[in-house]
């Protein structure tokens, strides 16, 4: 359990640049310098420490107690919590960004986190793992099992990650609840950009993660 | 029913306490006439004075400071032996060398509370003007009270800014109470098992400490002094209501269960056959003999009245807003006094204040006690939080991190 929690997510061995994973630091190049920002589940502060280099005012949520002692180790302003039942107690538009970084499918109510997220900050990124992957599709096709892979290795039984999504559903779900994307970003296995110019289905079936950058939409919300 | 013993009378004599209320066995602040304390219920007391003990020195830059706020029944005697009882410092587990709060780094300084009786003025201190001992004649005091004579104090030491404030129980009200009514002055807090807010539960059980405490004859209105008695049986059932709810069912469950004191067989009696009963009963007749019962009326008084939000229209992040101050709030999972839900809605409070706050809940089953304990991840995280607010503060440099 706790093996799994230390694992680095995203991408096998997700390469490095300038000591900071990659997918790290597309998330911090999609925030503007001088924000206020929430990491939740922000795990051993690796990003908070990331983005406060850059000068960005970051807090963080997070449910492991050894994350939380790593993460005040670091000088990290990170309460205990559970992005399930601790974002309500966050007043609206409490940050400029709030960010939800492999932690979508392990939420109870994916749905309901995402309001949150879009309540208390201007603007959300949330990254999750792609479950129309290649890989994911081709176990479940041939094999005929829920798929594992390196990023994801526990079984169907002891994972706790609830509720996989694909990048296509994701999608549908933010048309759905009226929230715009600003940008989106499909990492492969490696934690690098799948091209922009390639069509939605190449992104779904090729991307490992998504990356996705959005805000409230205009009316109706 | 002849072989039941009662509480016994306190083994130090009277005179002792008296003379630590007044003359302690410590450094003491003394403020005249002229500079009188303001009390919330309307009163300027002068003269007072402050007992104070201080560990490790002020560096040149005077940003080293740390305070530490202690709890209903300690005492300013964090990290030496206690001059009546002959113990060791009641906090040694975080401070001390080598320990979190190390005299090697910081400049320490832990204050009696006005209104305690170990050297600050209080109900068991002379009243200069009676030439008696004050007892019910003291006005009462709030925790911020307790919190104006600390900065009084403070400012006699000639720093502007402590690097941190820090404690557990009604030491942690008096940390929130400093954030509160002087955020400039505190870098860091340190806010352990405590609340913003006395429950109603709480203030029932200090009641009930109080009305064991007047039920006992040898109170005599308060005015035990003056008559040479001391309510002893009153004030050690007080202790044993207390300590209780300091405690928790599975920590006396693993401490205890329900073993015999020193016999096979129950005796068929109200004698103490159990070893919980013994316990208790030496934990209530140790009390009182450090402690002044009408000190201890007017302390727990001051945790009951102790409501942060009242002071600001009832919304409690108003008393945070934009506080500077790195605070790191503590709880731990069995304290059913001050629960984790109370330390959480501090949280939410200063997070809806932008304030830099971490908060970890500790799992153990010992209880509110947990913070005096030796409980490895709260000390831990406390050291932690510490030396990266004293990075933040440019304090530990080269100082190896263990």
């Amino acid at each position: 359990m706790s093996m799994q929690q230390t694992l680095p997510l995203p991408g096998v061995a997700p390469e490095r640049t300038g000591g900071y994973r990659r997918d790290h630091l597309l998330v911090a190049e999609m925030v503007r310098p001088g924000s206020r920002v929430l990491d939740v589940g922000c795990g051993d502060g690796e990003l908070l420490q990331l983005l406060e280099s850059r000068g960005i005012d970051g807090r963080g949520i997070e449910l492991s107690r050894e994350g939380v002692n790593g993460c005040v180790a670091k000088g990290l302003a990170v309460v205990q919590g559970d992005a399930d039942t601790d974002l309500v107690n966050y007043p609206d538009d409490a940050f400029d960004y709030v960010i939800l970084s492999q932690t979508l499918q392990a939420t109870r109510q994916p749905k309901v986190v995402l309001e949150n997220l879009l309540r208390i900050g201007q603007r959300a990124i949330v990254s999750f793992p792609n479950f129309g992957f290649w890989k994911m599709r081709l176990q479940l096709l041939i094999g005929g099992h829920m798929p594992r892979t390196e990023n994801l290795p526990a079984s169907w039984y002891d994972t706790s990650n609830i509720h996989f999504c694909t990048i296509k559903d994701f999608v549908e779900l933010c048309e759905q609840i009226n929230v715009k994307m600003e940008r989106a970003v499909a990492l492969d296995l490696y934690g690098r950009p799948v091209p922009l110019n390639l069509p939605w289905w190449v992104w779904n079936m090729f991307g490992e993660q998504g990356v996705f950058l959005l805000s409230r939409g205009g009316q109706g919300k | 029913m002849s072989n039941v013993r009662p509480i016994p009378s306190p083994q130090t004599p009277s005179d002792d306490r008296a003379h630590e209320a007044d003359h302690p066995s410590s450094l003491v602040a003394k403020f005249g006439m002229d500079q009188p304390l303001k009390l919330d219920c309307g009163v300027d007391l002068a003269p007072f004075q402050i007992a104070y003990q201080t560990y490790g020195e002020l560096n040149a830059d005077r940003s080293n400071a740390i305070l530490i706020c202690h709890a209903l029944t300690g005492d300013q005697h964090v990290n030496n032996t206690h001059p009546v009882t002959g113990k060791p410092g009641w906090w040694d587990t975080m401070v001390g060398a080598g320990r979190p709060i190390d005299p090697d780094k910081y400049f320490i300084i832990c204050s009696n509370v006005i209104g305690g009786c170990m050297g600050s003025t209080g109900p068991a201190s002379l009243n200069p003007a009676t030439g008696k001992v004050w007892g019910l004649d003291f006005p009462i005091i709030t925790i911020p009270d307790m919190v104006r004579a600390q900065a009084m104090l403070i400012d006699r030491l000639g720093i502007a800014t402590l690097f941190c404030v820090v404690g557990g129980s009604m030491g942690g009200m008096q940390v929130l109470q400093w954030t509160a009514a002087y955020p400039e002055r505190v870098f860091a807090t340190l806010a352990i098992a405590c609340s913003t807010r006395h429950s109603a539960q709480n203030i029932a059980f200090h009641e009930l400490g109080r009305q064991a405490v007047m039920a006992d004859p040898d109170w005599r209105g308060g005015r035990y002094v003056d008559e040479d008695t001391h309510p002893h049986r009153g004030l050690a059932v007080a202790r044993m209501a207390a300590h209780i709810t300091y405690l928790s069912d599975a920590a006396l469950h693993r401490k205890f269960g329900r073993r015999m004191q020193d016999r096979e067989l129950p005796t068929f009696s109200f004698d103490a056959d159990f070893q919980v009963e013994s316990y208790l009963r030496y934990q209530g007749s140790s009390f009182v003999e450090r402690f002044d019962a009408n000190s201890y009326l007017y302390l727990t008084r001051a945790m009951d009245y102790f409501d942060i939000a009242a002071d600001h229209n009832g919304v409690l992040a108003k008393a945070f807003a934009g506080i500077q101050t790195r605070f790191c709030v503590v709880s731990f999972t069995s304290d059913w006094l001050f629960p984790t839900s109370e330390s959480r809605a501090l949280v939410h409070a200063l997070n809806a204040s932008s304030a830099r706050v971490s908060f970890a809940e500790i799992e153990t089953d010992r209880g509110h006690d947990a913070f005096l304990l030796d409980v490895p991840e709260f000390l831990d995280i406390s050291r932690a939080f510490l030396l990266a607010a004293g990075k933040a503060r440019g304090l530990n440099e080269g100082v190896a991190q263990s």
